[in-house]
């Protein structure tokens, strides 16, 4: 066994905790480790790598051993519990390759003959492009192809949630980076030097760039055939007139934010014999994939073959297409391989972005902090195209104010189009931008009435049997007041730290520097929401390897890096008492498990091979009964049999047993469009976070000292990956807090790259001390709760909080700049 | 060019004079281990070993490496089939790797680390690992990881 033993249980009545002290437990038993692991079989990837056999490549190999996990050294299959199951933390069965540098990343494949495919971006955020001269671009050696909106097949645009974005720009140009032609070549070098010879001609238009503007009837509109306004939601619960003694009002701003996942855009398409194409791409849903990348190449879906390569981070950025339909369109003129890799530059245009957004609130209160009322605007700017920004506008709105319970409630979120560069899907999705809006105004309430920013808090959590400010019933535990307390709990930070605000660049010796704590509490919904059909799909296979049960797992759930090999795995083992788990490469000769986002795949696709083991143990009970073997049953684990060594090979020695599920959660409901009254989420969940912060008040440079977290995740699955989950998602807010921000002037990019768009580095990231409830909610599977988004949504106001606690700034604006802290 | 790679003369042919060390180990002598996420010289992904002192690959120009020996996180992990080293191991018990790009980088700045100061303190290992960048784990599990490698306890 691997599992990491959480240090300080909590014993918290009435529920199940861990809790991690942050930087004092020790991994146990690694010697173990080196048994454990899997011996390393060919990746799908690594076989079109190594062997360049590409032609042996199809999604029929796919039931090939990809990753295994064995974990332990008991003896198989029997009637005990195998470990490594839910609720332990084993090795990831990939991680071998990871650390060996083994393991192959989207922009790691290679094929043989295969060619490199680069693409021509315009300069301009609006313009209408006139003309476009190809020959000096097709006349350079080495170059196989030049393709532009004319050779695009079958539908010229796509989309997640309107098919608005063209593959490659026809006549308008909407942002600047939009794609207008691809090339095919022998060397990226080459392909990137034809795509600099294209002679494009262009008509430079202004752009459209301030969302409030956009928003204002007789605006320029971005796409002639619509209104800038791409959807409104509004919410209106209880008296909209509603008054109270005690009022304060803010505007807030929320830079653009970018996922910046490590590991870029990229992929290789490889034309089939059928006339299709098969695609290894890194991508967080194959499927949602699969339906555009089909559409674009006018080919049916099932010529339109997807496999997932390795995934170097998502974070909402792989949502949307970037070159898939690119590489493919490049593979399918040239008649072969095609491999495509952003640079860093690229990825800052290649993928969309966390909506900047502006947030106007006014809280009304009772003299005692009681919340009467909340209203709200929020304005989220889309950028050029649609992506997933009617979705983000509704969580904005349905989670915009907080999780707290407010009687009286006008809340209206609008998103717009303009011609910054498209936004969509980033963790938390549009969660966070009101979380550090509503948390603001909290601690402006607490500073009103007199009390303490936590005790205000507390006076209005949200608990089981409130209503959100959609009509829905908060159903199961919420446990906003439990999770305020145990990060107020935690020892204070110890003085002195081990860096000063500004590094050790040295540039103060303490002089100026005052420390500050805050405190903020977020909401998220988990799984897609408002009446979408949201399912997932697993195939669970069990046979006898060597006279021992073996399952394989199946899915197109997308491993981008959060651990869901391993989960998968352990639930086999918890429900099948399998040792040997296999989990196969996704890709789509599988039914579609939805995204890798909205927190969702444990809850999802761990259902759907909950379920489909669930199904596997009635059909082997019914083997053995037909054997007149009536299966023994476990006493450790009531959900049914066990089964020992003997029974297993009476139950598959007749064959192989299978069982694909296509799983569901209950369904949600739209959103009534005048009141936004609907039971729109499935799940809520909930992280409180702590920061400390030394600033140097005369230079405006923080140093955060530590953060303490605590979140709700009803049971957790693999409390390492719980942990790694919360730590990174902190680190993402902390970002946004104090650094994260793509610049954008007249519509223009001004710092792609990672000299000028700054990232947290090991040195910015303090100890992170955790509490993690596990709280059970009645309809998930195991009572989990999705973990990804909670931790990285009140972050950042937390760290804020802590900053206008030692400054006394208002900080209105996030990032946070030194000239807000110095200049206040 | 050729140059010694994981102690192995390589060579590898029509370079261009623009390819950096990096492409040509992932390109042309197919060792993909070092990682691509900036190839500006700020992430560390690409981080190798040249003439025994870590350096950002793509920093690099393959010119630069003539001659040279080089070892990447594939020459310290001697295979897939190999057992883990010590720094490896330290990464998978602590959940150090989650989507893992940041991983090979990190595996050779954390082996040259130790290999200078078998024990250091937590303000020395955030130093050192200043210019490795992960975007996954928010650096906990990976100052674990140090600490377990250093503590022998890998
Ligand atoms: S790829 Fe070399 S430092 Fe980022
Ligand atoms: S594990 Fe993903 S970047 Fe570090």
């Amino acid at each position: 066994m691997t599992t990491i033993p959480f240090t300080e249980p909590l014993g918290t009545a009435g529920s199940c905790a861990f809790s991690v002290a942050g930087t004092t437990e020790n991994a146990q038993d690694i010697e173990s480790l080196a048994g454990a692991a899997p011996a390393g079989p060919a990746r799908i990837a690594d076989r079109v790598r190594r062997s360049g056999q590409v032609a042996q490549v199809r999604p029929a190999d796919a039931t090939r051993p990809t990753a295994q996990v064995r974990v332990g050294a008991r003896p198989t299959g029997l009637d005990v519990r195998v470990g490594g199951g839910v609720g332990s933390s084993p090795q990831r069965p990939d991680g071998r390759l990871k650390v060996s540098g083994e393991f192959a990343f989207s922009s790691d494949l290679w094929a043989d003959d295969m060619l490199w495919g680069a693409t021509l971006r315009s300069p301009y955020p609006r313009a209408k492009l006139t003309g476009l001269d190809l020959t000096a671009a097709v006349a350079l050696p080495g170059v196989y192809a030049v393709l532009t909106a004319q050779d695009v097949p079958g539908r010229r645009v796509y989309g997640l949630e309107h098919a608005d974005q063209p593959v490659l720009a026809g006549t308008e140009i909407r942002y600047q980076g939009e794609p207008i032609a691809i090339v095919a070549a022998d060397h990226p070098e080459t392909a990137r030097r034809a795509a600099s010879l294209i002679k494009a001609d262009y008509e430079v238009l202004a752009p459209v760039t301030d969302p409030d503007a956009a928003l204002l009837p007789g605006s320029d509109r971005v796409h002639a055939d619509r209104p800038n306004l791409l959807r409104h939601v509004p919410i209106r619960k209880g008296d909209p007139a509603a008054t109270a003694p005690v009022v304060v009002t803010g505007e807030y701003q929320v830079g653009m934010q970018d996922q910046a996942f490590l590991g870029p855009e990229s992929g290789l398409a490889v034309p089939a014999e059928d006339g299709g194409v098969d695609l290894y791409i890194a991508t967080q849903w194959l499927h949602v994939d699969q339906q555009q990348v089909a559409a674009c190449l006018g080919l049916p879906q099932e010529k339109v073959r997807l496999t997932l390569a390795g995934v170097g981070g998502a974070f909402g950025a792989r949502e949307d297409l970037s070159m898939q339909v690119h590489a493919c369109l490049l593979a399918l003129r040239t008649g072969r391989p095609v491999k495509m890799v952003y640079g860093r530059e690229e990825s800052f245009f290649g993928h969309v972005h966390r909506h900047p957004a502006r947030l106007r609130y006014e809280h009304g209160a009772d003299r005692d902090g009681r919340l009467v009322y909340v209203k709200a605007s929020i304005v989220l700017d889309g950028g050029a195209y649609a992506s997933s920004t009617g979705a983000v506008v509704a969580n904005a709105a349905t989670l915009g104010i907080g999780p707290y319970d407010v009687p009286n409630v006008v809340m209206d979120a609008y998103g717009l189009y303009t011609n910054n560069p498209p936004c969509g899907a980033m963790r938390g999705f549009g969660a966070v931008q009101a979380c550090f809006a509503y948390e603001s105004q909290m601690d402006r309430l607490a500073a009103a009435v007199g009390l303490d920013p936590v005790e205000v808090r507390l006076r209005n959590a949200l608990t089981t049997g409130d209503r959100m400010p959609t009509g829905q019933l908060v159903e199961g535990p919420a446990p906003v007041a439990e999770l305020l307390r145990l990060v107020r709990e935690r020892p204070q930070a110890p003085a002195g730290a081990d860096f000063p605000p500004g590094g050790t660049a040295n540039t103060t010796r303490g002089e100026g520097v005052v420390r500050g704590v805050g405190y903020a509490i977020g909401i998220k919904n988990v799984c897609f929401s408002e009446g979408f059909d949201d399912f997932a799909t697993a195939r669970v296979r069990l046979e006898l390897v060597g006279g021992r049960p073996a399952a394989l797992v199946h899915t197109a759930a997308a491993e981008v890096g959060q651990g869901l090999v391993t989960v998968q795995a352990q639930i086999v083992r918890t429900e099948l008492g399998v040792e040997q788990v296999t989990i196969a490469p996704a890709d789509t000769s599988v039914g579609s498990a939805g995204s890798s986002s909205a927190s969702r795949q444990t809850y999802m696709t761990g259902g759907a091979v909950r379920a489909a083991c669930l199904a596997l143990r009635a059909r082997l009970a019914a083997r053995l009964t037909a054997l007149g073997r009536a299966p023994s049953t476990s006493d450790n684990d009531k959900k049914g049999p066990f089964l020992s060594a003997e029974e297993w090979v009476g139950a598959l020695e007749a064959g192989a047993l299978e069982e694909t599920v296509e799983w569901r959660h209950r369904p949600t409901h739209a959103l009534d469009p005048e009141t936004g009254q609907g039971d729109a989420h499935v799940q809520y969940a909930f992280a409180a976070h702590r920061a400390t912060v030394d600033v140097d008040v005369e230079l405006g440079l923080v140093k955060v000292v530590e953060i303490a977290t605590a979140q709700d995740v009803g049971k957790a699955v693999n409390p390492q990956a719980v942990a790694g989950q919360i730590q990174g998602g902190t680190a993402q807010g902390l970002g946004l807090a104090l650094m994260e921000e793509i610049q954008v002037v007249d519509g223009m990019v001004r710092n792609p790259s990672f000299t000028d768009y700054l990232l947290p580095t090991i040195m910015d990231m303090p100890p992170m001390r955790l509490d993690v409830l596990e709280l059970a909610d009645p309809h998930s599977p195991y009572g989990l709760r999705g973990v990804g988004e909670p931790p990285t949504i009140s972050s950042t106001p937390a760290v804020v909080a802590a900053i206008r606690a030692a400054t006394g700034a208002a900080l209105t604006r996030v990032p946070v700049r030194p000239e807000h802290i110095v200049g206040a | 060019m050729t140059c010694t790679v994981n102690g192995v003369p390589r060579t590898a042919d029509d370079v261009w004079e623009g390819e950096s060390l990096l492409y040509v180990l992932r390109e042309r002598l197919g060792l993909p281990g070092s990682k691509n996420a900036c190839e500006q010289g700020e992430c560390g992904s690409c981080t190798v070993y040249l003439d025994g002192t870590a350096v950002c690959s793509c920093l690099v120009a393959a010119g630069q490496a003539v001659g040279r020996e080089v070892v990447t996180v594939e020459g310290l992990s001697g295979g897939p089939d190999a057992e883990p080293g010590p720094v490896q191991r330290a990464f998978l018990a602590a959940g150090a790797v989650q989507c893992g790009f940041c991983t090979p980088g990190l595996i050779v700045a954390v082996d040259d680390l130790l290999s200078r100061n078998p024990h250091p303190t937590d303000p020395q290992i955030r130093e050192a690992l200043a210019g490795n960048l992960c975007r996954c784990t928010g650096y906990e599990k990976i100052m674990e990881a140090v600490r377990l490698a250093a503590g022998g306890q890998a």
